[in-house]
This record gives C-alpha cells, structure tokens and sequence, in this order.
C-alpha cells in the first residue's frame, strides 16, 4: 500500500518514529539503538557544558547527523521566557530553526502548562522557529497551538518516562479529527504495542525516549518499536473492521458434515 | 579578574574573546552557543566579541534528552 510521505513543515522524514537520546547506558549503546530504529529525527536536550570536566565525549560524535536530523528540545523549562531562550540558545548551538517546544507545568506530572507553551509557540514562530510542542492531550489546547502556528501537535499519551500507553484514546481521536498539522504521539509510550496503538489511531508520528532507552535491550526494544509503528501506520491506512458484541463465523455455516 | 561563566565564578588573567576563551577550555566552538551578558552570540561575532571582569557567559552544548 502507498502512504503519503511524512512532512512536516515542508521536510520529509523517512521515518515516523522519532527518537531521544537521553538516558542510554552509554553513547555506543544509542547509536546501535537509534540505527535499529530507523528514524531519522533524534531529539537533544541544551545544557550547560561542563567546564571542569573537559574529557567527557560529546554526544554529536554518537549521530550520524547526515542521516539525522536533530531536534533541540527546552525540557526542563518551566516558564514561557525559559523556553524561549533556550530555544535561541538550541538555534545557535545547531543551526536549525526546529523546536521541539516543552514548558512544564509541575515537576511530579511533567505534564505541559498550556498558556505558557501557546505563548512561546506565538514568539518563536515570529521569530522565524519550526515550533513542535508537546501539549496535554487536550484537543482545544492543540488547536489553539495550530492557530499560534505550530507546525506540528505533539500530544502526550501518558506522562513523559511512565510506560503507561495512551490513556485518553478517544481524545487521541478528536485531536487527529480536529488537527491540520501533522498530528505525533510524544510521551508515556512503554512497549510496541502503545506506539502501533497510537499509529492505528491516525497519528502521523510518534516520538519516544524511554521507552527505547530504559528497556532491558534497548538495540532490540528500537527494533520492535520500528516494526510496531509500520504495522500501525498500515492498520490505519487498511481500515480496521468495526468493533461488534457477538461473533461472526469465518468458515461456511453450509456443508458441514453430518448435518 | 573574574567573570561568571555557566553560573560559577571563574578568574582570566586579561579580557579575552569568546574564541579565545573557547580554545583555553579546549571547547570546539562549532558544537555549542554562547551568550553573553544576556545576547546571544552568532558563531562569526565569537572572534570580536571580548569579555570583561563582571560579565556573564553562559555556553551550552546538546546533550542526551528526549
């Protein structure tokens, strides 16, 4: 079956699997989970550089940057001016306009505050930025997000490193209803089927870092989730067959021996 | 002198450009940004930028993150 390519903002991604590159055991580690994966967007966090520990190796020489396309993200900020700051300070340190927007809300849930991030999303994207926001899984939050000029809305399924799946299928669905921006599951994805999960419901994309890096065999962990979301981009496109109470047989009720 | 660099204070001996503050921590100046006293430097302004006793410079680099 042919699918339409996955563009956003008028680049092209081979793959519909976004991945982090926060918590691996090492640097080798993530490169063999990231080339298992297939995707061809990673995101990065912007630090601080360690000044009194110059021997640490640096994480750009674990990415094939020809081959990926690398996402700076603001996780961590928790106010609009934060965010938009160390969005500049991402712009700078890679030279590309992509952001992948956060403004936290509260340390225990990670989850988004909203106001902040429609207000960031406005000033970066006058500022000329690629604005990719992990929102809450609200649909008028993500339309506002839309209306702020978000090239994409990246819904949570689950609080970010929970494992927990998509909790709010059926507003997974109004927001793939209601979006005209690439619609991609960021966050709470735990094991293959959560990402075909996602997929299957119309997303365009998921992204995810825990999921892939806190598995026991995070190489292999890369390779199911590569698999789970081809398997639930072509389950949307086949059209499932609808949900019903009572069975339907599958071999003739005609012919049977005896009868 | 001292200025205060990612937030600690720290001693050069004279006012020195971004480029050459880089090269003394031994910091590739094509992997990271760096602001100073709140402006965010363009790469090619590294080399005419100097720092000063007092100023505040912040250098950040990509690190792991999802």
């Amino acid at each position: 079956m042919v699918d339409t390519p996955f563009v956003i903002a008028g680049r092209t991604f081979a793959s519909r699997l976004i991945v982090g590159t926060g918590k691996y055991s090492s640097h080798p580690v993530m490169a063999q989970a990231h080339a298992a994966s297939g995707a061809d967007m990673v995101t990065v966090a912007v630090r601080r550089v360690n000044i009194s520990d110059r021997s640490r190796e640096s994480l750009l020489d674990y990415i094939d940057t020809d081959r990926m396309f690398i996402l700076p993200n603001t996780a961590g900020c928790y106010t609009a001016d934060e965010a938009i700051r160390t969005a500049r300070l991402g712009r700078e340190a890679g030279l590309s306009n992509w952001v992948k927007l956060e403004v936290i809300g509260d340390e225990r849930t990670l989850f988004p505050d909203n106001e902040a991030l429609i207000e960031a999303t406005r000033v970066l994207v006058r500022e000329g930025f690629i604005v990719l926001p992990y929102t809450n899984d609200d649909p008028i939050a993500c339309r506002k997000l839309e209306d702020a000029g978000a090239a994409a809305v990246m819904p949570l399924g689950a609080p970010i490193g929970s494992g927990l799946g998509i909790q709010n299928v059926n507003n997974m669905r109004i927001i793939r209803e209601f979006a005209r921006v690439p619609l991609i599951v960021d966050a709470g994805v735990g094991t293959a089927s959560d990402a075909a999960l996602a997929m299957e419901l119309g997303a365009d994309g998921v992204l995810m870092n825990t999921a892939i890096a806190g598995a026991q065999e995070p190489v292999a962990m890369a390779d199911a989730m590569k698999h789970a979301v081809i398997a639930g981009r072509l389950a949307y496109l086949a059209g499932r067959i609808p949900k019903k109470m009572y069975a339907t047989a599958s071999s003739p009720v005609q012919g049977m021996v005896g009868r | 002198m001292f200025i205060t660099l990612n937030g600690e204070p720290y001693e050069l001996d004279e006012p020195m450009s971004i480029v050459d503050l880089l090269a003394k921590l031994a910091i590739d100046p094509r992997r990271v940004a760096v602001e100073h006293n709140l402006t965010i430097l363009k790469r090619h302004l590294f080399g005419e930028t100097v720092v000063h006793e007092g100023d505040c410079v912040e250098i950040v680099n990509f690190v792991g993150g999802g």
